[in-house]
């Protein structure tokens, strides 16, 4: 009997399942660990998920507010995903995020008012992603060089970087007509990125979009991202082949910190105005689990980041109506983290997902 | 700078790395412990600030320091069970799970922390070993605390028992080839899971240090990477107890180079200072990652230095 065409497909969408069923079953399971410790404290679970689809997704306010806030861990999940899949464990993007927020802000300072607006963003934008680039491409180097674990020192480098805009927004970058908060001088109405036309979200948001697509496209369909998956595949058989391995190393951590460069860039001059320790948010940290829930695929991503960017937008409505501590979002994200973590112990556990490729022959 | 000044410098960091090195000695040994049994944890950061908190929880309501600093003991080997158990699941990393658990740790820590910024708990009193030298800020500077004594006798006693008692052999055999240990009937994941255990024991008492006696209060604030850098250090230290204890000491007089500056007047680049620890860190690691040295004595299984 000739097997149907579509079998094949079939066949196919079954087995690709798997990668969806499992992240989407460990969501549930920590729905529930979720629920089990807030009934433990003496709170309602309902309502909190009540409270977290409300603030997050119930009204167009909220459900713009959620996407301003998908803006930055889009990009931040890229900055883990794109190391991920040539087999580094990144996660420096807070710190790439933070020195390109504060780069961006630095550069605009003697343009303002002498240059226009256009170019000065273009070009904060392009600090911004070149700085991030160099910090996590520096994580990248030393792996390769020297053999250093980029785990470690990219999340050095996040302390670090923090500790360098300090240095810069509490000393000799310090807007003095500002009192209270130390920041660097602002960039004022006319240097903000503005809104997507029709809504309160501003381009970050488009753009991160538009760099998840091409980066999906760099690494699926390139032979650079072939090159990039074959050296996370096996290193070493890479390098046998004659893979030119550091420097796909180093430009894919670049590339990574450039993106996490354009999410401080965003928030400087969409959100905040000017660099502070306000742009020190964690969205860093948010993007590791992004990308880990999203299995590094940079479309997932972007369904990823929205859902945790309603979480992120929800936290004041929680804090305030259920009276529980910020660090709530933090529990429940380290939790996820966990138990998704673990869940990767069941692929390849299921039959169902199986295909017997020699059926059809016999 | 004058002598009377370089002197005050010195003093301070002899001070500061008395001060501040035992929440690092603690986190390196207890890393190191976990380390030798072929695993990575790179979660301790989140154990450590868990360890504050409960340690200083335990204090205010109990009324007992001590207390406080087993039950910061006790959590943080929770933490590390539950690390050590995950981790011996087929197909589960073990460098994710560390980040995961230091996210987990630290959110569990500010979540319930919230309730004990404000109140004050007893704190651990400190030894005065400094009164023979009848110079005042040295005597400061020798004020020793407790913990600081306990970590270097955990320290010669771990080095010790590396290296004399079966436990050692067993940790050190399932670190460095688990094919081996296992072919002598060793239950090498059972091993791993007491060895993370422990060294989140230990990670946890780091923690209650920091809430306990220096800075001696919970804020969120309290640690800012001592957990990840003591994990750092113990690749510089060689997965040597002994040395373990002495890199702390460096880093607690890096750490203390701002303060001390400060207190002679030299206020410029203070946040500068702040980094240093960071830096001194990446340093370190790019000194010592790549040697040969390293190499040779790094427990075979870890995947950390592959």
């Amino acid at each position: 009997m000739e097997p149907s065409p579509w079998r094949g497909v079939l066949q196919r969408l079954r087995r690709d399942s798997e990668y969806i069923a499992i992240p989407v079953i460990a969501l549930v399971i920590s729905a529930v660990a979720f629920s089990l410790f807030l009934l433990a404290i003496g709170k309602a679970p309902l309502v909190f998920f009540e409270l977290v689809h409300r603030g997050g997704f119930g009204s167009a306010f909220s459900i713009q507010n959620t996407l301003q806030r998908a803006a930055p861990l889009i990009f931040t999940a890229l900055a883990v995903a794109i190391p991920a899949r040539i087999g580094l464990v990144m996660i420096g993007g807070e710190g790439a995020l933070v020195i390109g927020g504060f780069t961006s802000a630095a550069i605009a300072i003697p343009m303002l008012d002498r240059i226009s607006p256009m170019p000065t963003l273009m070009i904060m934008a392009l600090v911004g992603a070149l700085t991030g680039g160099v910090w996590i491409g520096l994580a990248g180097f030393l792996r390769h060089a020297r053999g250093v674990n980029e785990t470690i020192s990219s999340l050095l480098l996040t302390y670090i970087g923090i500790a360098v805009m300090n240095f810069f927004v509490e000393g000799a970058l310090r807007d003095l007509t500002n009192p209270n908060k130390p920041s660097t001088k602002p960039l004022g109405d006319a240097y903000m990125v503005g809104k997507i036309p029709g809504t309160d979200v501003h381009w970050g948001f488009a753009a991160g979009i538009l760099i998840a697509i091409l980066l999906h496209i760099l690494m699926t369909r390139t032979t650079f991202g072939f090159a990039a998956r074959v050296t996370g595949g096996n290193p070493r058989a890479a390098m046998a082949q004659g893979l030119p391995v550091g420097k796909l190393i180093v430009i894919c951590s670049m590339l990574a910190g450039a993106c996490a460069g354009l999410a401080g860039f965003f928030e400087v001059a969409a959100i905040q105005g000017r660099a502070n320790a306000s742009i020190a948010a964690g969205y860093g940290f948010t993007g590791i689990l992004v990308s880990f829930l999203a299995r590094h695929n940079p479309i997932a991503i972007i369904v990823v980041a929205i859902m945790f960017g309603g979480i992120v937008a929800s936290g004041g409505l929680v804090q305030r109506r259920m009276d529980l501590p910020d660090a709530t979002v933090l529990v429940l994200q380290g939790m996820t983290f966990v138990i998704l973590l673990v869940s990767e112990t069941l692929y390849g556990r299921f039959a169902f997902f199986r295909i017997d490729e020699g059926r059809d022959r016999t | 700078m004058n002598d009377g000044l370089i002197t005050t410098v010195l003093i301070a960091l002899l001070g500061g790395a008395l001060r501040v090195s035992t929440p690092f000695m603690f986190v390196a040994l207890g890393e190191c412990l976990t380390e030798k049994s072929g695993r990575v944890n790179l979660g301790l950061e989140g154990t450590l600030v868990l360890g504050a908190v409960v340690a200083y929880a335990t204090s205010y309501h109990s009324g007992s320091p001590w207390l406080g600093v087993l039950a910061a003991g006790g959590a943080g080997a929770v933490l590390g069970a539950i690390h050590g158990f995950v981790c011996k699941l087929p197909r589960v990393n073990d460098i994710a799970i560390g980040i995961a658990m230091m996210l987990f740790g630290t959110g569990i820590a500010f979540f319930f922390g919230k309730a004990y910024i404000q109140p004050t708990a007893p704190r651990l009193e400190p030894l005065s070993l400094g009164a023979w030298t009848g110079d005042a800020k040295l005597a400061t500077a020798l004020q020793i605390n407790p913990l600081l004594i306990v970590g270097v006798i955990i320290a010669f006693c771990m080095w010790w028992a590396f290296a004399n008692t079966r436990w050692g052999l067993l940790v050190r055999m399932s670190g460095d080839s688990a094919p081996a240990a296992r072919a002598m009937g060793v239950s090498v994941d059972l091993v791993r899971f007491l060895a993370t255990a422990g060294g989140g024991f230990l990670a946890g008492i780091g923690g209650a240090f920091l809430s306990l006696y220096y800075p001696g209060s919970w804020n969120q604030g309290l640690s800012s990477g001592q957990g990840l850098m003591a994990v750092a250090l113990v690749i510089f230290a060689r997965w040597n107890p002994l040395r373990c204890v002495a890199a702390a000491l460096l880093f607690g007089a890096t750490g203390a180079i701002g303060p001390a500056l400060q207190s002679v007047g030299v206020t410029q680049g203070y946040y500068f200072f702040n980094a240093a620890p960071y830096i001194l860190t990446l340093l370190i690691m790019v000194g010592s990652a790549g040697s040969k040295q390293a190499a040779r004595e790094a427990p075979g299984e870890l995947s950390i230095t592959k």
